[in-house]
This record gives structure tokens, sequence and C-alpha cells, in this order.
């Protein structure tokens, strides 16, 4: 029988996290579609349900300095109207599905479904995002990189919800986000590219980069972002094959997906040619 | 298990017995005899189940009884008593914007939330607006047609709450 808890507050929760089996439920978009059954019948959930969306400790939006603090229950609409909210971190929730879920989709819920095609993380990998978990007596912080492990895996404790999401600061003049294949409930994106660079004057000062869906996990190459540091825009095209071998090695087709694998990683590889060649200089 | 919910529809305050986890949809359609909000994929795809809560479009399939508590609900129930609506419906049959029709609740409140946010969309900014509701019959133009010419009929309106 389906069990369902709806606390109060953030300690509520943790607390009902620390004593028994629970999901937590945010906005739902994922869970009321994997535990769907058919019309008129009740999504068939095993254990209990803990729900977290409406929680205030969740729902903060702040910005320090330039640091941004976005509690792990605000949805992307919320985040998309937040005052100030850099287009960095724009670009990406606007490409991502359709008003109506936007409205319920929340920043937790598409980290923590750990999707490889979800839309928020290229971008939270290449801004180096940093996570907080939180269970009933201890606090930690890790890098998104080494919070998702695999499709669908991270290493969430089952005592634990995510409960915030830092953005550290960072001034990105140039945004791109690039979504080849549309994306269905049941279908995943083909590839997901997000990049953020700034100059200075026409030399590369920083860059960033990270695929989405072209591997188990989001593929991002610190040595060979530095390749590109320092060096003029106009020379980028140059580094176009090495930078390529870089990427070909760990743009590894998804397992379960393997047929089109290599149209993944050739349209992942098309897209990054396409963005140093056309979108940077 | 059964949880007790207040909220309200409709403008009526609501209070009734249900399982946690059952759909809005259901919630709707079984319960209170609200066929109006219609199931199309049951998976957040198509927007026939697009209701208003909290003046938020949401798709009633996604939705679970249990976050309902204390929110406010429209369904095109509740909608067709507005100004609103009619502006939008007169709109729609001059465009030729309903065909079988299953889509057209789910359009109308898509098309409500899309004006209040943008009361003078471009025909693009509608089609985003619409980007989650799927109709199988007009190819869209007609219905994107409709929209545009309720902002320009009903301009004003939607700076004015939905008399819910
Ligand atoms: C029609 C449709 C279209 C979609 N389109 C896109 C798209 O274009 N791009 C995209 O990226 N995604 C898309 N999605 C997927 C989904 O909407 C997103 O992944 C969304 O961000 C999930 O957030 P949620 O709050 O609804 O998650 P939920 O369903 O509530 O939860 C998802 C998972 O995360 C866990 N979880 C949630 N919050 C927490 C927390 N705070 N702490 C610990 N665990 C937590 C849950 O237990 C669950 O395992 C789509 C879904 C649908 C139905
Ligand atoms: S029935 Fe809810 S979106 Fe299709
Ligand atoms: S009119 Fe038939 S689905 Fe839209």
């Amino acid at each position: 029988m389906v069990n369902a808890c709806r606390p109060l507050s953030l300690e509520e929760a943790l607390v009902m996290r620390s004593r028994e089996a629970t999901t937590v439920f945010a906005g739902g978009s994922d869970l009321m579609v994997r535990y769907r059954q058919w019309s008129g019948v009740t999504p068939d959930f095993s254990g209990t349900v803990l729900f977290v969306g409406h929680l205030p400790e969740l729902q903060r939006l702040d910005r320090e300095k330039d640091t941004w603090k976005i509690g792990a229950a605000c949805t992307i609409t919320q985040i998309l109207q937040a005052q100030g909210i850099p287009d960095h971190l724009k670009l990406p929730l606007l490409s991502m599905a359709s008003p109506s879920i936007r409205n319920v989709a929340t920043l937790g819920g598409n980290i923590c479904n750990a999707s490889p095609a979800g839309d928020t993380l290229p971008m939270l990998y290449a801004l180096d995002a940093r996570l907080t978990l939180q269970s009933r007596d201890n606090a930690r912080t890790v890098a998104i990189a080494d919070f998702i492990t695999g499709p669908g895996k991270t290493i969430l404790a089952a005592d634990e919800i995510l409960t915030e999401i830092t953005i550290p600061p960072g001034d990105w003049p140039r945004v791109y986000y690039k979504k080849a294949g549309t994306r269905r409930a049941n279908s995943i994106s083909k590839v997901t590219f997000y990049a953020v660079a700034r100059f200075d004057g026409d030399r590369i000062a920083d860059i960033r980069m990270a695929f989405g869906a072209a591997a188990p996990t989001v593929v991002r190459n610190p040595a060979a972002e530095a390749l590109l540091q320092n060096i003029d825009k106009n020379q980028v095209p140059a580094w176009l094959e090495t930078l390529t071998t870089h990427y070909a090695d760990a743009l590894r087709p998804i397992d379960d997906l393997r047929s089109t694998g290599k149209y993944r990683q050739q349209t992942a590889l098309r897209i990054l040619a396409h963005f140093l060649r056309r979108e940077l200089a | 298990m059964k949880i007790k919910l207040s909220f309200r529809l409709n403008g009526e305050s609501i209070t009734l017995a249900t399982e946690p986890l059952k759909r809005l949809l259901d919630l709707l359609r079984d319960q209170l005899e609200l066929t109006g909000t219609k199931e199309g994929c049951g998976e957040g795809e198509c927007g026939a189940c697009a209701v208003l809560i909290d003046d938020r479009l949401m798709n009633a399939c996604l939705v679970p009884a249990a976050v309902l508590e204390g929110k406010n609900i429209i369904t095109i129930e509740g909608y067709r008593t507005t100004a609103q609506f009619k502006i939008l419906k007169s709109c729609f049959e001059k465009a030729g914007a309903v065909q079988c029709g299953f889509c057209t609740p789910g359009m109308l409140l898509a098309a409500e939330a899309l004006l209040r946010q943008k009361p003078k969309p471009t025909a693009e900014e509608v089609r985003a607006g619409l980007a989650g509701n799927l109709c199988r019959c007009t190819g869209y133009n007609m219905i994107v047609e409709a929209v545009l010419l309720a902002a320009k009929e009903g301009e004003g309106l939607w700076s004015t709450p939905v008399g819910l």
C-alpha cells in the first residue's frame, strides 16, 4: 500500500527520511510518468512518497555577491522568472519541455533524475555547480560531476535530500546551447551541447564545454578546454582536429541505445565543430 | 490510505477524501464528474488535460491529489464562465480553430496562461506558449491565428483577474 507524507518543514522531511525508505517527490514530472498505470488507476508507487515540492526551505533563490544559490524545489519557471538571472543560466532552461511541464519540473528533480539527456546538466557541469545534500544530522557539499554516477544513478543516500544548488560566480558573455533531436517523455534528446566563453579582446580568456546524452554521464574535458585558453579566437579552427580526438574518446555511445551510438558521437562532434568554427569566432 | 483535502475549484471551496497519489485528472473526471478536462497521452505530452493551478498551466495527468491542498484550481468548466473565455471562444470560431474539439479545453487554458503573461504576443510567442498542446486536426495555424485575434479583440482583458 502506498503511504504519503506531506511534511511541513525540511526538518520533518529529513526525520521521515531517516526512519524509512521514501521516494522524494518534487514536481513529479518524471515520477508520475515512471509509475503511471492506466486511465483511472492511481500511479503505482511503492513505499512511502515524501512530498517536498512545497517546502519553503527548498524554494529559496538567492544571489550572494555573484554566487547563485537555488533551492532544489525551485521550478524551471521560477528560475526563468527570477530577477537578474543571467543568460548563461537561462538558455538551456528555455529549451526544456513545454510551459506546463516547466511549471512543475524542478531543478533538483532534473539533477536527481540523472538522465543523460537532462537539459540542465551540461550547464551545471560546465559551471562547476555544487550540490548540498542534507540528512537529519549532517550536510555535505559535492560537485555535480561526483554526484551523478550513471544514467539514473547518483550518490544520494537513502536519508538525504538535495536541498540547494550553488552556481559559482562567472561572467560569461558568450553562451551557446544546442539540443539535437526532440525531447519527448519517452524518448531522449539525441545530443545536447552547452558552452560558455569569455574573451579578452580576441583572446579566449576562459571557455567551458559540456555534452549531454552522448555518454552515460555528461562529458566535460578540462584538458581540451585548457588547449583553447589564451589562444586567439581566429586560430580556433586550427585546433579542431586535436580537439576532436580529445573528445572522441570520451563520447561513448550509451549502452542501452546502442543502435544510435555512432550517430550520437558523430552528431556531438559535428556540433562541436560548428560551435568552434561558426559560433565562437 | 485516504487523505482529507481542501482546495478551491472553479471558485468554490471543496473538501474531499481521496488517495494521495490519485491523479487530479481522475479526481476531476471520475470523482467530481467534470469531464471537460480530457485525457490524451496520460504522460504530460499532449496538454489535453491542462488546467490552471494558482494561475499556472499544469497537466492534470501529472499532478497527484496530495499537492492540491490549499490550491486554486480552474478547469474549463469554470473558465467558460469568464469574459476571457467568451473572447477566445468567438475567436476560435472565427479562425476555424476547432475541429474534433478534443484538444480545445487544454488549448484555451494554455492560451489564457499565455495571454496573461504576454497580452500582445507575436505568432512565435503563441507557438511557444502552446508548445505543450497537441492537436491532431487543425495543423495549428488556425489556433495560432485565433489566439492572435483574441489578443487584439480582447485587448486589456488579460490584465484583469479571471473572475473566479
Ligand atoms: C512531457 C515531458 C517533457 C519533458 N521534457 C524535458 C526536457 O525537455 N528536458 C529535460 O531535461 N527533462 C524533461 N522532462 C523530464 C522532467 O520534467 C525533468 O527531469 C524535471 O526537471 C524533473 O523534475 P521534477 O521536480 O518533476 O522531478 P520528480 O519527478 O519529482 O523527481 C525526479 C527524481 O528526482 C528525485 N528528486 C526530486 N527532487 C529531489 C530532491 N530535492 N532530493 C532528492 N531527490 C529528489 C525523485 O525522487 C525522482 O527520482 C520532461 C518530462 C515530461 C513529462
Ligand atoms: S493527458 Fe495529460 S498531457 Fe496528455
Ligand atoms: S481539434 Fe481535434 S485535436 Fe485539435
